[in-house]
């Protein structure tokens, strides 16, 4: 199947699992059974549409077939007699649910709930929100496909057992729960950022998946400028990709970018979102990350980029998130502004938090390099290598080894 | 649902707090139950717990149970208490938790566990 069949195959998916999680959940009352059905139909999906074609109401073919499902697994247990009931009557109506747009986000902020450890809300969001199979996950997180069931089974045990809501938090809590979404939004793109597309036919895009639930969350929630600010800020990274790997598959720094390959009709879009976002006047994270990544989108070159607004920006986003990674960004901007020996007075002292995280040490290294300690940049850069499984973060810091 | 709600401390802690401090933070503690009491969502008022320093446990052993001085656990953290809740979700529950007063204090927490069900047992 083509890279477009497959992309219009996840999109189909993608489209409707959520809700009809939200639905089926609502239906029989039992989350677990209704995650496994949609599982389950997905699974058949893709095996099915891949040799006849997308059905032209994917949703409705999806619907039937997880409802069959849900009506199997619940046949056993006789207390669902109820639910069982209600199923049958779905499926011979195949009624589209009512607003099963809706229904998607409290299903959402359930699976980030932060009584699950992040990388059970991780996987759960993206089998049970986003559609993903279990082989797909375990694929994109570099794990076997044993643990990442393990890691779902014991998260939704958790949901039904402690009895997490699948619903939207009390308003005290909205603002402390919607980051914790965002966050898990942002982690997702992240993790397809780096990568290219994978040896698997039907390995999915997660920077594509986590721009799509970003833009679920924006449009359901148009009134908090945080969520609209992660979407301006993954829709601004997103711009950049088709520069970001070279041919052989490593990456490509942001200085060594060609800035004629950047989306500029995305660039516009996210500027757009980011502007609505500002017009709330309520600052965050994402909005002056987002803020951060419109002055690189906007600058003609590396050297030309208004790197004193960007070192404001990062003070700014200082007050908000003072997390050693912020920090460690930063330094970037001030080895601009000020100079690498400045940058990396700032970089050090990070040592301890950020051992065991690769881009401090290959931070680390540009800096050293810059300042001309070569034999400390390439032990910085070794350090860095050993703590990437990334393909091209690893062909490019061999190659920075090598020259 | 029902939720036991585990109050810990360090037991260094009370050494610390001012004792005018410490009997304003346990008017607080009255008022909070007094509080949760009146909307119904104290299942079990539950217990108040005498120093860890009088704890005595009583563990497996080889030829039988062993008696032992101490908590259970090493660790620096003990329950200092306990107290069930009947509340609609976990979310309910954490909202309990988090306004718990002592709270105020370092190392003061509240582990939230929901409680077996056998309503649905023979």
């Amino acid at each position: 199947m083509s890279p477009t069949a497959d992309a219009a195959l996840a999109a189909a998916i993608r489209a409707e699992a959520g809700s009809i999680v939200a639905s089926l959940h609502r239906l029989v009352g039992d989350f677990d059974v209704a995650e496994e059905a949609v599982q389950d139909a997905v699974v058949e999906a893709l095996r099915s549409w891949r040799t006849d074609g997308i059905p032209d109401r994917p949703g409705a073919w999806l619907q039937v077939a997880a409802r069959r499902n849900a009506l199997d697994r619940l046949r056993s247990r006789q207390r669902y007699e109820k639910a069982l009931g209600r199923l049958r009557e779905g499926i011979a109506r195949e009624s589209a649910p009512p607003d099963a747009a809706d229904d998607r986000l409290p299903l959402l902020f359930g699976c980030c709930h932060p009584a699950l450890a992040v990388e059970a809300r991780l996987a759960l969001t993206l089998r049970a929100v986003v559609g993903l199979t279990t082989a797909q996950i375990a694929r994109a997180f570099l794990v076997s496909e044993q643990t990442l069931a393990q890691r779902i089974v014991r998260a939704k045990r958790k949901i039904v057992d402690a009895g997490i809501p699948l619903t939207m938090p009390a308003p005290e809590d909205r603002a402390e729960r919607l980051d914790d979404v965002l966050t898990v939004a942002y982690l997702m793109f992240n993790e397809g950022f780096v990568s290219t597309a994978g040896e698997h036919g039907d390995d999915r895009d997660l920077a594509d998946d986590a721009l799509w639930l970003a833009g679920l969350v924006a449009t359901s929630l148009p009134d908090e400028p945080e969520a609209l600010g992660l979407l301006a800020l993954l829709t601004f990274q997103h711009a950049r990709q088709p520069a970001r790997f070279a041919d052989d598959g490593s990456l490509v720094l942001l200085e060594r970018q060609d800035r004629g390959r950047w989306d500029r009709a995305l660039i516009d879009q996210a500027d757009r979102v980011l502007e609505r976002a500002a017009g709330q006047h309520r600052p965050g994270r994402f909005q002056l990350q987002a803020a951060i990544a419109g002055c690189h989108a906007s600058a003609g070159s590396f050297e030309g980029t208004d790197w004193l607004q960007i070192l404001v920006l990062y003070d700014m986003l200082l007050a908000h998130d003072a997390s050693p990674v912020t920090r460690l960004n930063r330094a970037v901007a001030v080895a601009r502004v000020w100079g690498p020996g400045r940058a990396l007075a700032d970089v050090e002292p990070l040592a301890d938090e950020l051992d065991g995280y690769h881009l401090f040490h290959a931070t680390r290294a540009a800096l050293l390099r810059e300042l001309d300690r070569r034999t400390e940049a390439d032990e910085a850069d070794a350090r860095a290598l050993a703590l990437t499984h990334n393909p091209a973060e690893r062909n490019l810091l061999r190659a920075r080894l090598d020259g | 649902m029902k939720y036991v709600l585990m109050f810990c401390d360090t037991p260094a802690l009370y050494d610390e707090v001012d004792p005018a401090d410490a009997k304003a933070t346990y008017q607080e503690v009255f008022d909070w139950f007094g509080e949760h009491h009146a909307a119904g969502r104290i299942a079990d008022g539950g217990a108040e717990l005498q120093p860890v320093t009088t704890a005595t446990t009583v563990k497996s052993g080889g030829d039988g149970p062993v008696v032992v001085d101490g908590p259970f656990s090493e660790a620096k953290e003990v329950v200092g208490g306990f107290t069930v809740v009947d509340v609609p979700d976990l979310d309910a529950a954490l909202a309990m938790a988090r306004t718990w007063p002592p709270l105020k204090y370092p190392g003061v927490s509240v582990e939230v566990r929901p409680s077996v069900d056998h309503s649905g047992d023979m």
